[in-house]
């Protein structure tokens, strides 16, 4: 492909960008269809316990409320999968999820009844009609108790879920080979997306007896769960998917898609389902919480020797993608270092909180607060300096990891921590009572979905008779400007303009199935099916064009509508000339082209010694804070985040999603936290969970890295999670610099900081 | 809960008349949704995340914590009354150009807290733009190119 780009790289201001700023957007919850019916979800308010009786009578009768649906109503109550790669050694081998609570209530929060009115106020009042009466069963709420053999058991008789290893070398005479050694055990938060949009949708009923559900879905290939939920075959389900209001992960697994399907398909009328914050809050999924026990061993002149790890992460109630995330865990938790002896356990516990599951860095950030905190506390043992430590022992293109993977791309590690840490400056004075403080971090994140899932994404691209390209692309835009990336790849091979391609996303019976927007796969794979389309579409035109120019096919170009030899420019034709002979000739210059991920083999013990990944991105964030030694906070003053990302596509959406990610991370390193008491959550508004706002953080400096080296279009990486991982511990690393402590237990809190002081 | 008094209610949304009967506790944001004003964002319907932002007679107001009834007689403006595909206002061109929108959720309150900052200081340095927009939660941009946006229309920057 050529080098010079007309469009990829450049800063592009989308056409999706415009709307979003007239207002024009029709979010999920914007969307009405006449008669519509309004949704709520009736939920337990018991962490652990069985219901004795449920009563819908009263709810029922009320005026306007047209249906009250239970688990007795729901065809398929109980979906259940399998959990790839286990042994027998675990408990269960599958997730079972049921839609609703059919005896047994096991979180806080969970769905029991659903109810369909006239308004909105007559479902909110037939939700204080329904009474239940409930027993309550012995519950566990701490994932270390959990593990023990007499614990409560939530499903099944083992409440660990999944168990992953890493085994390479001998970590035991690694650690007789090291000089130093730091040990310490760390625990991170559960963290709460917060996206602004609340999970919405409405379904209908159309005249082909196929069940519409739009919605805000980062997958919407969840047409198939609810064909399953409702026994009816899966081309009778179609999702049309909107753009989404922010995502992260909390729109990954089911929101109000089998609920709303549930209603229409009962009471025949389209209805609608908008979560409120409060139930966004005590009714779905969060980041798991860890912890995280690290021994690291080096050399007194800086060679990591060995590692010895085990992590817990708490799943909450149900298994969800538990397994998956810590597959992400297992697999980082070395961070981006070669290490010759590495012993890793981890194990995913159920427990009677909230569940866990998908969350922006699945498993890669809370794995990352520690090995980089240990990153840290060995330079400061050996009396080196923090980058020179991770110099010597930085992961390079060729090398193998711990979970036997080849790195395939380049690392610009050292390039990123150099240039991040040289963005802060000079430190800041402070003063008597704050202190300033330096640190960094590094981080590894995958991008792609584990190759043992054999994941595929599907284009389609046409050129039209007027030379404008339409694109159909199943792939959801979760507010990244993944479809502006299809629509700024489609141009750039077809030589049109960005208003010159149409971009049709998002519906599982009308665009080819994408695959999901998760695991930082959107770019890599739905850009690389947008790309092979365009090529062949290209090639099309190319092979025409070069019959009726006489010249090399390989020798023409596409630009600005016209298709022109390289060797001499005045050889040209109108691209619509081109068009029009294809189509007398029956040559439609359309194409449907599948993008194919490395596929391997499923793990099948529990120790990972195969590749499970396509390729990582690499990046380092710095920050430079402000410690108030009388009240324990921690002021971030400047901020600056490197990470290669192999090719830009657009380098304003790349900045924004490291900025964004930098952010969010933040939040995860000093004040989020969502807060639970024996199940009972407590934060359930975004005044009780509190998020960074523009007071909060600095202006982010972001430094994009492009090595060209990417599996993605151009070379392009992902860069939608890898930007998150690094904020935690670069936070807590310029504590320690500030004042001297060290915290092993974040978010680093006024509270955390201040007892740690006294200390 | 049942019979409950409905009032009459009149007000200018975008300068042109909206006329309804509301019950005492319908929200000025319920109120201009059931309307199809649908551009003005329900994010939490607690006042905590600016989603729903409008200006209401001049100022910059959180419409999920407003009654309808204290917006009786009022002016009430939402981003639909800024610029037009083929002509943005300088506050939407600025939020396009500088990337200032990722998912685009808060960007219909962000963009109305943003003129009635500028609307009362015409030349606010960074951290009186951060200070004014610490009400409108985004979760996606980190806030700089927000920030940067807004600037760059107080110092009449085009990018």
């Amino acid at each position: 492909m050529k080098e010079n780009f007309s469009i990829i790289g450049k800063r592009l201001g989308g056409l999706d960008e415009k709307d979003k700023v007239l207002g024009n957007v029709v979010f999920a919850d914007d969307f009405v269809m006449p008669g519509m019916l309004y949704a709520r979800v009736f939920r337990a308010e018991k962490a652990s316990a069985k219901i004795k009786c449920l009563d819908i009578l009263r709810a029922q009768s009320l005026p306007g409320v047209i249906c009250v649906l239970t688990a007795d109503d729901v065809p398929h109550n109980e979906s259940v999968k399998n959990v790839v790669g286990q042994t027998t050694e675990v408990g269960l081998l599958e997730a079972k999820h049921q839609v609703l609570v059919k005896e047994r209530v096991r979180y806080w929060g969970e769905a029991i009844a659903l109810v369909a009115a006239e308004s909105p106020d007559t479902a909110c009042r037939a939700l204080e009609l329904i009474e239940v009466e409930y027993e309550d069963l012995p519950a566990v709420f701490d994932p270390l108790e959990a593990m023990k053999p007499d614990a409560p058991k939530i499903h099944g008789d083992n409440n660990i879920i999944a168990s992953w290893k890493l085994r390479k070398g001998d970590a035991e005479a690694g650690f007789a080979q090291a000089d130093v050694i730091v040990e310490n055990t760390y625990r991170t938060p559960r963290q709460e997306h917060a996206h602004i949009e609340p999970e919405s949708g409405v379904s209908w009923m159309d005249d082909m007896g196929v069940i519409n559900i739009r919605y805000a879905a980062q997958v919407i290939e969840h047409y198939r769960d609810i064909a399953t939920v409702l026994g009816i075959p899966e081309s009778r389900v179609r999702v049309i998917g909107t753009l989404i209001g922010g995502g992260f992960g909390g729109k990954e697994d089911v929101t109000v898609e089998v609920f709303l399907a549930l209603l229409t398909w009962k009471t025949g009328r389209p209805v609608k389902l908008t979560y409120t914050r409060e139930e966004m809050g005590y009714g779905r999924h969060k980041r798991h919480p860890y912890v995280l026990k690290y021994k690291t061993g080096a050399t007194k002149d800086g060679k990591l020797t060995a590692l010895e790890a085990e992590l817990v992460s708490d799943a909450g109630a149900y298994v969800y993608l538990s397994p998956w995330v810590l597959v992400y865990s297992t697999v980082h938790s070395t961070g981006p270092y070669f290490i010759p002896n590495v012993k890793v356990d981890a194990s995913s516990v159920l427990t009677n909180n909230i569940m866990s599951s998908a969350c922006r860095g699945f498993g890669g950030m809370q794995v990352a607060f520690a090995y980089e905190s240990q990153m840290d506390e060995l330079a400061e043992k050996l009396g080196m300096d923090p980058l020179e430590l991770r110099k010597k022992n930085f992961l390079k293109r060729g090398d193998i990891t711990a979970s036997y993977q080849e790195i395939t791309s380049e690392v610009l590690l050292e390039e990123a921590a150099r240039k991040a840490k040289a963005a802060l400056g000079e430190k800041g004075r402070g003063s008597k009572t704050k202190k300033i403080g330096h640190g960094f971090a590094c981080s590894w994140q995958s991008y792609g979905r584990m190759t043992y899932l054999h994941d595929t994404s599907s284009c389609w691209v046409n050129l039209e008779m007027d030379g404008s390209a339409v694109v159909r692309t199943g792939i959801p835009d979760l507010g990244g400007g993944q479809r502006e990336s299809v629509r700024a790849i489609t141009a750039e091979v077809l030589g049109l303009k960005l208003e010159e391609v149409h971009v049709i996303s998002t519906d599982s019976q009308v665009t080819p199935l994408s695959g999901t927007v998760t695991a930082t796969r959107a770019l890599y794979m739905s850009g690389n099916a947008a790309k092979l389309a365009s090529e062949n579409v290209r090639k099309i035109i190319v092979e025409e064009a070069s019959e009726m120019l006489s010249a090399e096919p390989e020798r023409l170009n596409l630009k600005d509508k016209t298709v022109y030899s390289v060797d001499e420019p005045s050889k040209l034709l109108p691209l619509v000339d081109v068009i029009k002979r294809c189509a007398a000739e029956g040559k439609v210059p359309q194409n449907l082209a599948t993008f194919k991920a490395p596929f391997t083999e499923p793990i099948t013990t529990d120790i990972i010694k195969d590749p499970v990944f396509p390729d990582f991105t690499f990046g380092a964030q710095a920050a430079e804070v402000e410690v108030d030694l009388e009240t324990g906070k921690v002021n971030i003053l400047k901020w600056a985040a490197a990470h290669d990302v192999g090719q830009a596509i657009n380098l304003n959406r790349v900045e924004g999603q490291i900025e964004g990610g930098a952010v969010q991370g933040i939040g995860f390193g000093i004040m989020e936290d969502y807060l639970e008491e024996e199940g009972v959550p407590l934060t359930w508004n975004l005044h009780d969970y509190i998020i960074p706002t523009s007071k909060d953080v600095p202006d982010i400096m972001s430094i994009v890295l492009q090595s060209k080296s990417g599996k993605g279009p151009f070379g392009a990486k992902g860069i939608g999670e890898p930007s998150i991982s690094a904020a935690a511990p670069a936070i807590v690393n310029a504590i320690k610099d500030a004042v001297g402590i060290r915290i092993y237990h974040i978010p680093a809190t006024p509270e955390r900081i201040f007892l740690a002081l006294q200390e | 809960m049942s019979n409950r008094e409905l009032y009459d209610i009149a007000l200018t949304v975008n300068d042109q008349e909206v006329k309804g009967r509301v019950k005492a506790e319908t929200t000025l944001l319920d109120f201009l949704r059931d309307n199809n004003f649908y551009e003005v964002k329900k994010g939490c319907d607690k006042g905590d995340c600016g989603a729903c932002t409008v200006i209401m007679d001049g100022k910059s107001t959180l419409s999920c914590i407003t009654s309808v009834l204290q917006a009786q007689g009022s002016k009430i403006y939402t981003v639909k009354s800024l610029g037009t595909w083929d002509k943005l206002h300088s506050l939407q061109q600025a939020f396009v150009d500088y990337e200032a929108v990722q998912c685009g959720f808060c960007t219909p309150g962000m963009l109305m807290t943003a003129k009635a900052l500028l609307e009362k200081n015409d030349h606010p340095s960074r951290e009186e733009i951060r200070e004014a927009i610490s009400g409108n939660l985004c979760r996606c941009t980190g806030y700089k190119k927000i920030v940067d946006a807004i600037e760059a229309v107080s110092k009449g920057v085009r990018k």
